[in-house]
């Protein structure tokens, strides 16, 4: 049978989830392996090492840098204070002496004599690294972090904005079709993950930040706007740093468009199951989706349907047309002519026969994704 | 004519695809014979790159039936039916070679490091500089964020002043940067800066970091020197970067010569063709994620890198940067603004569709024009002569008000515009891709066009550059033969009066000869653009423009030459420059309409 490899989103009602939880920097890892944890759980932690504050002391003392040696009052290792004198100048019969003193408490990290600058370096950041869904501690990584495992549904979205978020689900839209609108959003909602249906309105986000909204999943948004939400263009799909109240997981793409029914039924089945959800997405080489994963509680061994080889498009495949004409529509592969075929627009392309809405037409292969089904 | 070299393997690999390329003397000549590729496989699950360089070369094996590989080692030399003679490679995998620089002043030694880094093949992350307005503790945050393959710290002419460059040799010390690959190596520094500065940057920098010494890049403030600095990052990238990455170090012990940096390598092809032909020449490559420009003019080579500005990943910053109404004014039909930017923001997460509809097709067209232009006005500014100059002025100096730091691109003066990339290279007609290089850049004159159709100038840039004594001719010549004869698809010439006239008067009196002896005279009015189907093959032509026009021999004043034609063939462009559409959106669409229909740009039907 004709085959063709188009990679889709996940959507896995049951899977065995492995996830890192890495330190930027190498720190202390605060448990071990086999621990239970829950989603706020700190599971590493470090110190940054701290800004770095350079005196011009030679312009303050208004003297030549190879002079400022001689006026130091601290040495390179020590620990000042703000407001500790770091030099001072002899002055004319010990009057009218000049000083310098240290604008932060910090440590004396080096003293240069050709520039006459004093390097002060502040006190270490902590830095902590929780465990974002609830689990156990499958490995240990000598001080870095920890790599753990948890029973879960799981699904991708193709866009989002915001970071790490975490709450219970709540449906709002009642299908998959339906928009998620801004009256539909109240002040109970704070802290909850939204699913909505096809559509968010700016407005309905807007509120929904207001509400203080922990994230939303909905199948469609306005590219413009995102303007309005972060203030800028997004010219490049690299996320998941903003600081919003309200994390936005777009699972289809840009415009209405209905959500996926495996999507929104998994989501639908999960109303009211606490859930963890993170819009970080790039798009780049080594590519980043925003992810809903919802911890199952169950004593049974788990499928791994995560490490699956995935299985590419074939005649029979459930597939998604991903671009405009059809964008959006939902259709079954009635075959793979292996020969290049001409477009309306004269390219040639590999293509997939597609019956959608019971018509047969033709698509270019890189134009479907697979919708992947349980 | 016997040859020491009879075969060459060549491959650059991509971030997400291997390409390999057989060439071989044929017929008192180096030819292109074979190529194949394959996904490359630097990342999980494979974290090898000579996997992809091998597959790559089996689809070589296929198609030519030559056998090159022994498992996994490539036959050298070539014994008349196995093996090849030499092979070599180019790379920009795990996202090419990324740097940051730093120079005392911004548009003077930061600007010359910039040049050395860019000339070189490399990603600029940042360009830290004394007076770039940023206050110390900001810099060590930005150094400590971006985590490059390698600096390059320059400032300061010989014997000059030393406090500045130190300065900024404390702010890296300070900032105890970590290289982006691997955790247990030190940060490659190289110091092209003043000569009296580099014992107290070694005992600065010496410890923290991996640091070398190359001559200052800027001895005297009239002359840039970025050779040593720009060998020195070609060195570092093999030793360090390369060496990190997983496969490579297998992957050089192949190779007849070292792996240069995709960009490094085209770049080096493009100066030496401008160099043996005497020519101006600019070369495009616009990609899903970036955009490179190289140009060279008065024999000067500069090249950029538009990092935000491409076809897929970064398509919506093109959107964002040159506006929705620069987009539209290229397409010829209306469209709902909104659904517009919902479909390419599609695009920028899905980057992988392809343009099914001709409405689609005219779309990304029109954004390509607009990458192209906003990289072009990004390249004519970093393409100047030497800012902070003094020169002695005379009177006439002063009324042409000419000062350091012009731009050196000059498009009157531009011989040969080179277009590559997916949107350029694989445009179902050629004519748009024609159309897209000449609204992009603009050309004035004279100037031929071409684009590369399978992206073959890495591995020949790489093939030019081969050091080693024996092989050093047969190889750049077999660069420069397989350059000419199946690198370039040849589009045509495209002329272009510019000056001022009126509405649709006559720019330009055109009288052609053509190979056959035949002739044609034609006339090119104000406002409009005409095509005329000329093979690849000389054309005399005699060009007479109107008062106040100029066709590059000055204004008003006549210019004979031999020109050729193309698989377009010749395109008299009287648009004038810069190429203006009307605000009145029905006189836009004619004219859209008008140029279309010239060029047979798009198949005929509801929309054009």
């Amino acid at each position: 049978m004709a085959h063709s490899y188009t990679p889709g989103l996940k959507v896995l009602q049951k899977t065995l989830l492995r996830k890192e939880r890495i330190l930027p920097l190498k720190g202390k890892v605060l448990v071990k392996k086999g621990d239970n944890l829950n989603p706020d759980t700190v599971v590493a932690s470090t110190n940054l090492p701290g800004n770095v504050q350079m005196l011009k002391v030679n312009n303050i003392l208004n003297i030549e840098p190879r002079d400022v040696i001689d006026c130091l009052v601290i040495k390179e290792g020590d620990s000042v204070k703000k407001g500790d004198m770091i030099a001072e100048t002899a002055g004319i019969f010990g009057m009218f002496k000049s000083s310098v003193e240290s604008p932060v408490d910090g440590t004396i990290e080096s003293i240069s004599e050709s520039t006459g600058r004093v390097i002060i370096r502040e006190a270490p950041i902590p830095v902590e690294v929780d465990a974002y869904v609830s689990g156990t501690v499958d490995e240990v990584i000598e001080k870095e972090g920890i790599i753990l495992k948890s029973d879960a549904a799981f699904i991708q979205g193709i866009f989002g904005i915001a970071g790490e978020k975490r709450g219970e689900l709540v449906l709002v839209s009642n299908s998959s079709s339906d928009e998620l609108t801004s009256d539909q959003i109240t002040q109970d909602m704070e802290g909850k993950i939204l699913i909505g249906g096809s559509f968010l309105s700016l407005d309905a986000y807007k509120k929904a930040m207001s509400c203080n909204v922990a994230a939303i999943v909905v199948g469609g948004f306005n590219y413009y706007d995102l303007k309005a939400v972060l203030g800028y263009d997004l010219g490049v799909a690299i996320t998941g740093t903003e600081k919003l109240p309200t994390a936005l997981i777009v699972t289809e793409g840009y415009g209405s468009i209905p959500m996926s029914d495996a999507t929104f039924d998994l989501l639908k089945n999960n109303h009211g199951n606490e859930a963890s959800v993170n819009g970080a997405t790039q798009i780049r080489a080594g590519v980043i989706r925003p992810e809903i994963v919802i911890p199952i509680h169950t004593d049974s061994e788990s499928e791994d349907s995560l490490s699956k080889e995935p299985e590419g498009i074939q005649e029979g495949s459930t597939v998604r047309v991903i671009r405009s004409p059809n964008f959006g529509k939902i259709g079954t592969v009635s075959s793979l002519p292996s020969e290049l075929n001409k477009m309306e627009s004269e390219t040639m392309v590999r293509v997939a026969e597609i019956s959608i809405d019971g018509k047969n037409t033709l698509i270019p292969r890189a134009n479907l994704e697979m919708v992947e089904l349980q | 004519m016997s040859k020491k070299i009879k075969s060459i393997l060549a491959t650059d690999c991509g971030s997400t695809t291997t390409k390999a390329i057989l060439i071989e003397w044929k017929d008192d000549r180096y030819r292109l014979t074979f190529r194949g590729e394959a996904p490359t496989t630097v990342e999980a699950p494979f974290e090898d790159v000579t996997k992809g360089v091998l597959n790559a070369v089996m689809e070589v094996e296929e198609l030519s039936g030559r056998t090159i590989l022994n498992g996994d080692q490539i036959i050298t030399p070539d014994n008349g039916e196995k093996g090849v003679d030499i092979y070599v490679s180019t790379s920009s995998a795990g996202g090419g070679l990324q740097m940051m620089v730093a120079g005392v002043v911004k548009s003077m030694s930061g600007e010359s490091a910039e040049r050395a880094a860019l000339g070189a093949g490399s990603i600029v992350m940042d360009v830290l500089a004394s007076n770039d307005g940023r206050l110390p503790h900001e810099k060590i945050t930005r150094i400590r964020q971006l985590r490059p393959d390698m600096i390059l710290l320059s400032g300061g002419t010989d014997g000059g002043t030393t406090t500045h460059v130190m300065e900024l040799a404390e702010i890296l010390a300070a900032a105890n940067p970590r290289p982006r690959l691997g955790q247990n190596y030190k940060l490659p520094v190289i110091y092209a800066g003043n000569n009296k500065a580099q014992d107290s940057i070694q005992s600065t920098l010496g410890e923290i970091s991996d640091l070398d010494i190359v001559d200052n890049i800027r001895p005297v403030l009239e002359r840039e020197n970025l050779e040593p600095s720009r060998d020195k990052i070609h060195d570092l990238f093999m030793e360090h970067v390369m060496a990190q990455a997983p496969g490579y170090k297998k992957l050089m012990s192949w190779t007849d010569a070292p792996i240069m940096p995709t960009p490094g390598a085209v770049g080096s092809l493009i100066e030496m063709i401008a160099k043996k032909e005497g020519i101006s020449v600019v070369g495009v490559d616009i990609g899903g994620a970036t955009t490179d420009i190289f140009s060279v003019f008065e024999e000067k080579f500069n090249r950029t890198v538009s990092a935000n500005l491409g076809m897929s990943y970064s398509i919506c910053n093109v959107l964002a940067e040159s506006g929705l109404d620069n987009v539209l004014r290229w397409v010829p039909f209306d469209i709902d603004r909104s659904e517009l930017t919902n479909r390419i923001g599609n695009k920028m997460i899905r980057p992988t569709t392809v343009p099914q509809s001709l409405e689609e097709l005219v779309i990304e067209q029109a954004i390509a024009r607009e990458a192209l232009r906003l990289s072009f006005i990004q390249h004519k500014a970093f393409a100047t002569s030497l800012k902070g100059v003094q020169s002695e002025r005379t009177i006439s100096d002063a009324f042409e008000q000419s000062s350091s730091g012009q731009s050196l691109v000059n498009m009157m003066d531009l011989d040969l515009l080179v277009g590559s990339g997916g949107v350029l290279s694989h445009a179902p007609r050629r004519q748009q891709s024609a159309r897209m290089l000449i609204d992009a850049f603009m050309p004035e004159g004279i100037t031929q066009l071409a684009v590369d159709s399978i992206f073959m100038m890495p591995q020949l840039g790489v093939l030019a550059n081969i050091d080693k004594k024996e092989l050093k001719d047969d190889a750049s010549q077999a660069a420069l033969e397989v350059f000419d004869n199946d690198c370039l698809i040849r589009l045509g010439t495209c002329v272009t009066p510019v000056g001022k006239v009126k509405p649709k008067s006559k720019m330009a009196q055109v009288s052609m000869t053509f190979k056959d002896g035949s002739t044609k005279d034609i006339e090119i009015l104000e406002g409009s653009l005409e095509m005329l189907e000329v093979p690849y093959e000389e054309v005399s032509i005699s060009i007479i423009p109107s008062r106040g026009v100029d066709v590059g021999a000055g204004k008003g004043e006549p210019l004979d030459s031999v020109i050729y034609g193309g698989v377009v063939g010749l395109i008299f462009d009287g648009r004038n420059r810069p190429i203006t559409l009307s605000t009145d959106p029905s006189q836009r669409i004619d004219s859209l309409l008008n140029w279309s229909n010239a060029v047979d740009e798009y198949p005929k039907g509801d929309l054009f």
